[in-house]
């Protein structure tokens, strides 16, 4: 049985029934509670539990994501909303040296179950300190998961894992997703960290993607299709662990790659995956992989140039007949 | 060392306090227009409007020489305003033309004007702070050059009641206490931090208080009355020009509008908001130069008028403005010296 809702209710679900399931688990950041949160993903749930479990804080995100480790320290396992994962950039400290580093610093003996989590991305003329793609600045680092889901059913499904899972993880949704409606599995629907998924089958070429930008690369290859171009959308969805069977899998089966990603260019995410094809699939590839990515600049707030900073479908299809030769 | 400052000062001449009311209803005036221009999608992104706080800038700024440097928030409009940035190149900016003081790169939430040294708009809550004692640390190293003729570069600082509760002011306010760099703090406590009320977000209410522990005066200011937060904006400059270090005025005020153009405005009650608009800083002006035999209908009608034409001027401006050439997208990453075109490196 599947029902449609959004991906704004498909995370509000994740979080109410781990919240059920596990006492251990809670929410905490800036307007969470009272406010139903900036986006109002965690809506209803200060009724439904208490503030024990559903945790207004101030705006002290390094302060409230470090306190966040330190009771999963010592068994809880908190989930730490950042209003946008711009803001996280003042908790990196925690993040990276404390929540990352702490398993491997102790020889093994203390791990850290946590979450953080919130949008990412940018939206609509909202400027250079509001756009932009937190997903590099966390993959980075070992010791933290990233995932970055694009549809409400692999919102739900991550988000459960992530609460789940034993470490750190990073759970980054899209600014312009939470509306998004699709059908979501009823039950206790998981989505296992590290599993890349076909959203859509083709032949002729691989566009493989992560988090919002999915739905850019479906359009693309709609687009494509009447052209006559047969493409295959890989939605890694976990970016670490990476799923690299199924970019190999898509990369054997086609020949050709385009990475399209919403962050910048420089040792994004597409280069760790180029990295990858190149070194295991290097005998399969008919050209050189190519990147659709922001512009390497600041966000701009004018439209025409906000526009142009983004990856549009267009460029994606330029991309894709360039691997092709078609152009 | 906090204190409540003492009842409203006396009025000024007719021709300072027409200044101060003018002030406060340009930017009145001006924040209604954005709010029009938003809901026809002139204006977009995040639009946070000053409506209810312009005795602060109003009474403030002013103080400040053109020597002196100005930081403000992501509420900035009103700083802007009345520090001298013209009310065309502020409106240009929102549109995202070319013409707008950044270009149209920077919209709402990022004014900046080298020219005024206003130093932006700073949309990362506690984010200009630091900035600010770096100003301050530059303004004291260059020692007898950088002292105008009144004596010590003083740069001021705004941010709200919420950013108190970050590190970055906390490390500011030592590091300008310790070091004794001529910072002027002016927090624009009104109340709430989006949907937060203070209560929930301080342990210690009282925030010059807490800039207290750090060492340098610190005083709360009713930041309704545009004459109580001239009068203490003077007398702090005045100490800092004098070689006084660091100070902090804490500016207590209320936003009659939303956060921001999307807030629902669910978690405060209307009869709070009516009850602050009673002490809206304008009527509380005008009544009392009406009092004093300074203003009357006409008195008044005649600083719409000129606001009105101000307001009018710097839409028009806005409107006939262009687009800045795609070309240009990749300019301004780093700066564009020794004929290097600006390009990355
Ligand atoms: C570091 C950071 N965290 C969160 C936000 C989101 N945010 C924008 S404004 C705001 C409230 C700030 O309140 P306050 O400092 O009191 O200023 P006010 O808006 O009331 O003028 C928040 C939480 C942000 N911009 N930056
Ligand atoms: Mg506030």
């Amino acid at each position: 049985m599947m029902a449609e809702i959004t991906y704004r209710e498909a995370l509000n679900q994740a979080l109410a029934e781990e919240m059920d399931r596990d006492d251990s688990v809670f929410l905490m950041g800036e307007e969470v509670a009272e406010y139903d949160g900036a986006y109002k993903v965690s809506k209803g749930l200060l009724e439904r539990f208490d503030d024990r479990r559903v945790v207004d804080t101030p705006i002290s995100e390094l302060g409230f994501a470090g306190l966040g480790v330190g009771a999963a320290m010592v068994g809880l396992r908190p989930v730490i909303e950042f209003m946008t994962f711009n803001f996280s950039l003042l908790a990196l400290d925690q993040v990276i040296n404390s929540a990352a580093k702490m398993l491997y610093m102790s020889g093994g003996q203390i791990s850290v179950p946590i979450v953080f989590r919130g949008p990412t991305g940018a939206a609509l003329q909202l400027s250079a300190q509001h756009s932009q793609a937190a997903h590099t600045w966390y993959v980075h680092a070992p010791g933290v998961k990233v995932v970055a889901p694009a549809t409400p059913a692999d919102a739900k499904g991550l988000l459960k894992a992530a609460i789940r899972d034993g470490d750190p993880v990073a759970v980054m949704e899209g600014e312009l997703l939470y509306n998004l409606k699709g059908e979501v599995p009823d039950g206790d629907h998981v989505v296992p960290l590290g599993k890349a998924e076909v959203k859509r089958e083709g032949s002729d070429v691989s566009l493989i993607t992560h988090g919002a930008p999915v739905h850019l690369a479906l359009q693309a290859a709609a687009k494509l299709e009447k052209e006559g171009v047969d493409v295959e959308v890989l939605d890694l969805r976990s970016i670490r662990p990476l799923d690299v069977d199924a970019i190999l899998e898509t990369v054997r089966k086609t020949n050709r790659a385009v990475y399209l990603e919403e962050g910048w260019p420089f040792v994004g995410v597409g280069t760790q995956i180029i990295s990858v094809i190149q070194e295991e699939a290097f005998d399969h590839l008919d050209a050189p992989v190519l990147r659709v990515t922001q512009a390497d600049i600041p966000m701009p707030y004018a439209k025409n140039l906000e526009q142009l900073a983004k990856p549009s479908a267009d460029r994606v299809v330029e991309a894709c007949n360039r691997v092709l030769y078609r152009s | 060392m906090t204190h409540l400052y003492p009842p409203s000062p006396p009025l000024p001449d007719r021709a300072h306090a027409r200044t101060l009311l003018r002030h406060m209803v340009l930017v009145r005036r001006f924040e209604e227009k954005c709010a029009e221009l938003y809901t026809r999608e002139k204006i977009r992104g995040f639009l946070h409007l000053y409506i209810g706080e312009e005795a602060v800038a109003a009474g403030s700024v002013p103080v400040l020489g053109p020597d002196d440097s100005v930081v403000g928030t992501y509420r900035e409009h009103g700083q802007a305003l009345v520090r001298g940035v013209p009310a065309t190149t502020v409106m240009a900016e929102m549109f995202g033309k070319v013409e707008g003081c950044a270009r149209g790169r920077g919209g709402s939430m990022h004014i900046f004007d080298a020219g005024t040294r206003f130093f932006g708009g700073n949309a990362i809550v506690g984010g200009g702070l630091p900035i600010a004692v770096g100003l301050a640390l530059a303004a004291r190293r260059e020692g007898s050059a950088h002292r105008g003729s009144d004596g010590t570069r003083v740069t001021a600082c705004y941010f709200g009641d919420g950013a108190a509760a970050e590190g970055e002011f906390h490390e500011s306010m030592n590091l300008a206490a310790l070091w004794d760099l001529p910072v002027l703090f002016c927090c624009e406590n009104n109340f709430y931090a989006m949907g937060t009320p203070i209560e929930i977000s301080h342990s210690e209410t009282d925030l010059a208080l807490r800039a207290a522990s750090y060492g340098m005066p610190a005083w709360t200011v009713d930041g309704m009355d545009v004459l109580a937060v001239e009068d203490a904006t003077r007398r702090a400059v005045e100490a800092m020009r004098g070689g006084g270090g660091p100070h902090f005025l804490e500016f207590r005020t209320y936003r009659f509008r939303a956060h921001s153009m999307f807030d629902p405005e669910l978690y405060r009650a209307k009869e709070e908001v009516e009850k602050w608009k009673k002490r809206d800083p304008i009527t509380l002006l005008a009544d009392r130069m009406r009092e004093g035999g300074m203003l009357d209908d006409d008195g008044m009608e005649e600083v719409e008028a000129e606001v009105r034409a101000e307001v009018e001027e710097a839409v028009r401006f806005a409107e006939a403005g262009t687009w800045e050439p795609v070309e240009d997208l990749t300019r301004f990453v780093y700066s564009e010296q020794d004929g290097d075109d600006g390009e990355a490196a």
